[in-house]
C-alpha cells in the first residue's frame, strides 16, 4: 500500500474553484475600499449651498 | 483495494461532476457580457457629465455582473432546450457540470448584488434600470416570450438594448433622447441580426421547439422581415448621428455601414431557399458577420466622438 499523493482532475477543479473564489473576494474587498476612498474624497469638495445653510 | 483504484474511483464518480471556476464563469455568458460592457461603457463615456474613473469602472463591472446574472437565470430556465440545440449543448448546465439549482442560486444572488452595488456606487436610477433589465431578460424574454411567440427576439431584444442607457444613467442620473436612441439602435438591430443567424441555424430551433420566425412562418417571411427591420433601422442609426452624441466620424461610419447592411438585407431578401442551400447560406452568414461589425463600429464611433471632445474635436460643434 503506497501513500504517494496523486493529483486528480477532481483536485484541480477544486483548486481552481478555491483560487477563483479567493480572487473574487479579494477583488470585492478592493472595490469596496476603493469606492469608500473615492466617495469620502468627493465629500471633501464643497457642495454649493451647503456652506450658506451651515453659516446661518 | 489499492490507493490507485480508490483514487480512480473517486475521479470517475466525482471528478466529472465537480465544476471548476471556469464552468461557473461560463454561466454568466462571457461573450454576451463583453457586448454589455462595451455598450454600457459607451453610454457612460458619451454622457455629458464626467464620472470619476473608479466609479465608472465599478459601475460597468456591476452592469456586467447584472448582465451575467441574467445569463445564469436564462441557463437555469432553458436547460432543457439548451441540451437539444447543438449551439448550446456545451453550456455548463446541459453539459452536467453545474446543477440547474446552482445556476438559479448564482443568478439570483448576483442579480441582487449587482443592483445594490450599482445603486451604492452610482445612483438608484441606474440600479433600477439594471434591475428592470435583469427582470426583462430572465422573466419576460426567457420564461414568457421565447417559447410563446415568433416575435420573441423582437421584444426580448430590449433586454440587450438597455446597457448603454444604464451607462448614461450612471453619469447623468436620468435618461435623455440620446440614451433612448442608443437603446433603439440595439433594439432595431437585434431582429435582422438574430434572424440572419436563424436562417442558417434553423434546424437547432426547430428541434428544440423554439418558435423562431423561421420555424413558425418559414424562411420567405423571415427574409421579408429582415429587410423590413433593416429599412427601419437605417434612419434611426443615421438620425442618432444628428444628436449630441453624433458627429462627422459617426456619420461617415454610419452611412457606410448602413449602405452595406441594407445591401446585405436586400441580398438575403431576393434569394430563394434553393440558392441559399446550394451555397450553404453564404450570404446569410456574411450578413450575420456584418451585423456584429455594424453594432461594434456604431458604438465605437460614438465612443470616438466623445473621446475627442476634450481636444475640441468630435461632435458637431
Amino acid at each position: 500500500m503506497s501513500f504517494e499523493k496523486t493529483t486528480h482532475n477532481l483536485h484541480k477543479r477544486r483548486m481552481s474553484r478555491n483560487v477563483g473564489v479567493f480572487v473574487v473576494l479579494a477583488a470585492f474587498v478592493a472595490i469596496v475600499f476603493g469606492l469608500t476612498v473615492v466617495k469620502v474624497s468627493n465629500m471633501d469638495t464643497p457642495v454649493p449651498g451647503l456652506q450658506q445653510s451651515g453659516g446661518n | 483495494m489499492s490507493d490507485a483504484t480508490i483514487n480512480s474511483d473517486i475521479s470517475a464518480q466525482a471528478g466529472e461532476a465537480e465544476a471548476g471556476f471556469g464552468d461557473y464563469f461560463a454561466l454568466l455568458k462571457p461573450r454576451v457580457m463583453s457586448l454589455v460592457v462595451f455598450t454600457a461603457l459607451v453610454g457612460l463615456v458619451a454622457a455629458p457629465v464626467a464620472v470619476h474613473p473608479f466609479i465608472a469602472f465599478c459601475a460597468v463591472l456591476f452592469i456586467a455582473v447584472g448582465g451575467g446574472a441574467s445569463g445564469a437565470l436564462n441557463m437555469w430556465w432553458d436547460a432543457d432546450i439548451d441540451q437539444v440545440m447543438k449551439r448550446t449543448a456545451r453550456r455548463p448546465v446541459p453539459a452536467g457540470k453545474v446543477d440547474a439549482s446552482e445556476a438559479l442560486a448564482i443568478g439570483l444572488t448576483l442579480s441582487a448584488f449587482a443592483v445594490v452595488m450599482l445603486g451604492l456606487a452610482a445612483n438608484w436610477v441606474a440600479a433600477g434600470l439594471l434591475a428592470f433589465t435583469i427582470f426583462f431578460y430572465a422573466v419576460v424574454y426567457t420564461m414568457w416570450l421565447k417559447r410563446w411567440t415568433p416575435q420573441n427576439i423582437v421584444i426580448g431584444g430590449a433586454a440587450g438594448a438597455f446597457p448603454p442607457m444604464i451607462g448614461w444613467a450612471v453619469a447623468t442620473g436620468g435618461v435623455s433622447l440620446e440614451a433612448v436612441l442608443m437603446f433603439a439602435l440595439i433594439f432595431m438591430w437585434t431582429p435582422p441580426h438574430f434572424w440572419a443567424l436563424a436562417l442558417f441555424m434553423n434546424a437547432d430551433y426547430e428541434k428544440a421547439g423554439v418558435p423562431m420566425l423561421t420555424v413558425t412562418h418559414g424562411r420567405r417571411v423571415t427574409r421579408n422581415h429582415i429587410l423590413a427591420y433593416t429599412v427601419l433601422l437605417v434612419p434611426l442609426a443615421i438620425g442618432t448621428g444628428l444628436t449630441s452624441i453624433g458627429g462627422p466620424i459617426y456619420m461617415t461610419v454610419s452611412v457606410v455601414l448602413n449602405a452595406a447592411f441594407l445591401w446585405g438585407a436586400f441580398r438575403i431578401w431576393r434569394r430563394d431557399e434553393d440558392t441559399a442551400q446550394a451555397d450553404k447560406y453564404k450570404v446569410e452568414k456574411q450578413v450575420f458577420g456584418l451585423s456584429l461589425l455594424y453594432l461594434f463600429l456604431h458604438f465605437g464611433a460614438i465612443m470616438a466622438e466623445a473621446s475627442l471632445k476634450p481636444w475640441g474635436l468630435g461632435g458637431w460643434a
